[in-house]
């Protein structure tokens, strides 16, 4: 069973009490942005194999939307942060320079 | 190679059964081919198999990771239906599942192909407005189905506990012409008859990059060496955004597990195909008589093929309610696919940003009764470079310009 670590309550809560709710960092284009990229926004995901970082809600918990790294191949899970940020946090790049040496994530790396 | 009948049955067993081939060939890779197909399941075999029996095109290989018919062909409940909301929809499946009923002759191997009837349960109100607007619809577009009450519900499944306190059946959509075929008779089947046509399916060899000059598709590399094709058809169901990625484009998809157990067999008590879609349960039994049940997809992205326990606790309790036989029966096997699923809940058929190269994904939850069309259609479309009438309104490009076939709130859970 999954298991994260809510970054805001610090409860460990297995999946039954999380929703998934797909993949984070995703730029949010609003007005006068061009066709693509709101297809790109609404619709195009990078659903890789292999590292993959994820919004989470801790639904029958705190309730707070949080961000999550983990591995789709594998389902390890590389850490929890906030999801008041743009991109991941120093300790989980640096976790997976170590684990997942040459991990990508579209524009961020 | 030796046609299957009555007549081979007998003059095999006179003669001790020494005189079977195999039913495919198991070829080195020649160095080009006219196209090559990424996925050797239902429908990357499908395709391969319209090309050469619609089209005359038989210089083709069909690559494939794995084992044929390994991944999603291999792992779902064995549904066959077409009873879809939106007029492409129920054009795509009803064509998939015509071709179904003449496939064991078309091929010439018996894919046990059973029209035994389907129910799709109505339990809340909402579903029996939605099911009922599906029969209307359906009336329409010349797929014969039917809304049912629930007594008929009752007679057509003795078995059903039609009175539950939490899910009482209100009625449902009967499709007398849906039913279950034999999954891996059907990767059999299509890729004997591919074998036969001259088409090497290559096991056994995965691919690891997508060449391409000025925009244009120009070969595959895979551990097996470098392979030219003038044209590409990427079939690999869950896989299709770590292809897609090879190639240089993404795609509108998510790849989720998505669960199915059986139960050990027993007698002969159900003769029909039922799915619960409000509690995420689908059920029938096999030829063996253990009770086929599909589940609920996982919330996650994931390519483990293996999905998580509680989803597949949940669908148990629920079907337990209305089905109370099950309630002492026990799960002999469990397993996962990864299926990879849109935003509209339909599939993806069409070109693609690279030039010659073609993709067939999206199936979701639902893509075993639509092997025949969708390789049907994707045929054509690699074969003329164009989407045909059946293939035409799920293009790619349908995301950009807003033009959905918006099946997740008739089918998105069960297909």
């Amino acid at each position: 069973m999954l298991i994260l670590t809510c970054p805001y309550c610090g409860q460990e809560a297995d999946e039954t009490t999380l929703h998934a709710g797909g993949e984070a960092h995703i730029t949010r284009y609003g007005p006068g942005s061009s066709d693509q990229e709101f297809e790109d926004y609404i619709f195009a995901r990078q659903n890789p194999k292999g590292v993959h970082f994820e919004r989470w809600q801790h639904a029958y918990g705190c309730g707070k939307w949080f961000h999550a790294a983990r591995c789709t191949t594998t389902l390890e899970v590389f850490g929890t942060y906030s999801a008041q940020t743009l991109e991941p946090p120093k300790e989980v790049t640096d976790l997976l320079d170590e684990k997942r040496p040459g991990w990508s994530w579209g524009t961020l790396k | 190679m030796k046609r299957y009948s009555a007549f081979a049955i007998a003059r095999e067993a006179a003669r001790y059964h020494t005189g079977w081939e195999r039913a495919w060939r198991a070829p080195i890779p020649k160095k080009k081919y006219d196209v090559v197909i990424i996925g050797a399941g239902g429908h990357g075999l499908a395709t391969a198999f319209y090309l050469g029996k619609n089209y005359g095109i038989k210089n083709v290989a069909i690559i494939e990771k794995g084992w044929l018919g390994g991944g999603n062909t291999g792992r779902n409940t064995t549904i066959i239906r077409s009873n879809y909301l939106q007029d492409p929809s129920a054009a795509l499946y009803e064509k998939a599942r015509s071709l179904y009923e003449t496939m064991s002759q078309d091929v010439n191997y018996n894919i046990m192909f059973s029209p035994r009837g389907v129910i799709m349960l109505a339990q809340t109100h909402h579903e029996v407005r939605g099911y009922q607007r599906t029969a209307h619809a359906n009336a329409l577009q010349g797929v014969k189905t039917e809304w049912i009450d629930p007594q008929r519900v009752k007679e057509l499944c003795p078995i059903m506990n039609i009175d539950g306190p939490r899910y009482p059946v209100m009625g449902g959509l009967w499709q007398a012409r849906g039913g279950t075929a034999r999954h891996d008779a059907v990767a059999w089947g299509y890729a004997r008859a591919c074998s036969d046509m001259g088409m090497d399916i290559i096991q056994q060899c995965e691919v690891t990059g997508v060449r391409s000059e000025n925009g244009v598709v120009k070969g595959v590399d895979t551990t097996k060496g470098a392979i030219d094709c003038d044209k590409l058809g990427i079939v690999v169901a869950g896989n299709s955004s770590h292809v897609s990625e090879m190639a240089g484009f993404r795609l509108p998809l998510e790849s989720v597990a998505l669960q199915a157990l059986v139960s050990e067999p027993i007698k002969p008590c159900m003769d029909i195909v039922v799915m619960a879609n409000t509690v995420h349960g689908y059920l029938s039994q096999s030829d063996k008589g253990e009770m086929v049940i599909g589940g609920g997809t996982d919330g996650f992205n994931n390519y483990t093929q293996r999905g998580s326990f509680h989803h597949v606790e949940e669908t148990v309790r629920a079907l337990n309610e209305t089905f109370p036989i099950l309630s002492r029966l026990k799960m002999l096997r469990q397993w996962g696919g990864i299926v990879d699923v849109t935003g509209d809940r339909s599939p993806i058929i069409g070109k693609t940003p690279l030039g010659n190269c073609f993709i067939n994904c999206g199936w979701g939850t639902g893509g075993f009764k639509a092997i025949p069309g969708g390789g049907w259609a994707t045929a054509e479309l690699i074969a003329k470079g164009e989407p045909g009438p059946l293939a035409e309104a799920f293009s790619l490009d349908r995301f950009r310009e807003g033009r959905f076939i918006d099946e997740s709130v008739a089918a998105g859970v069960a297909h």
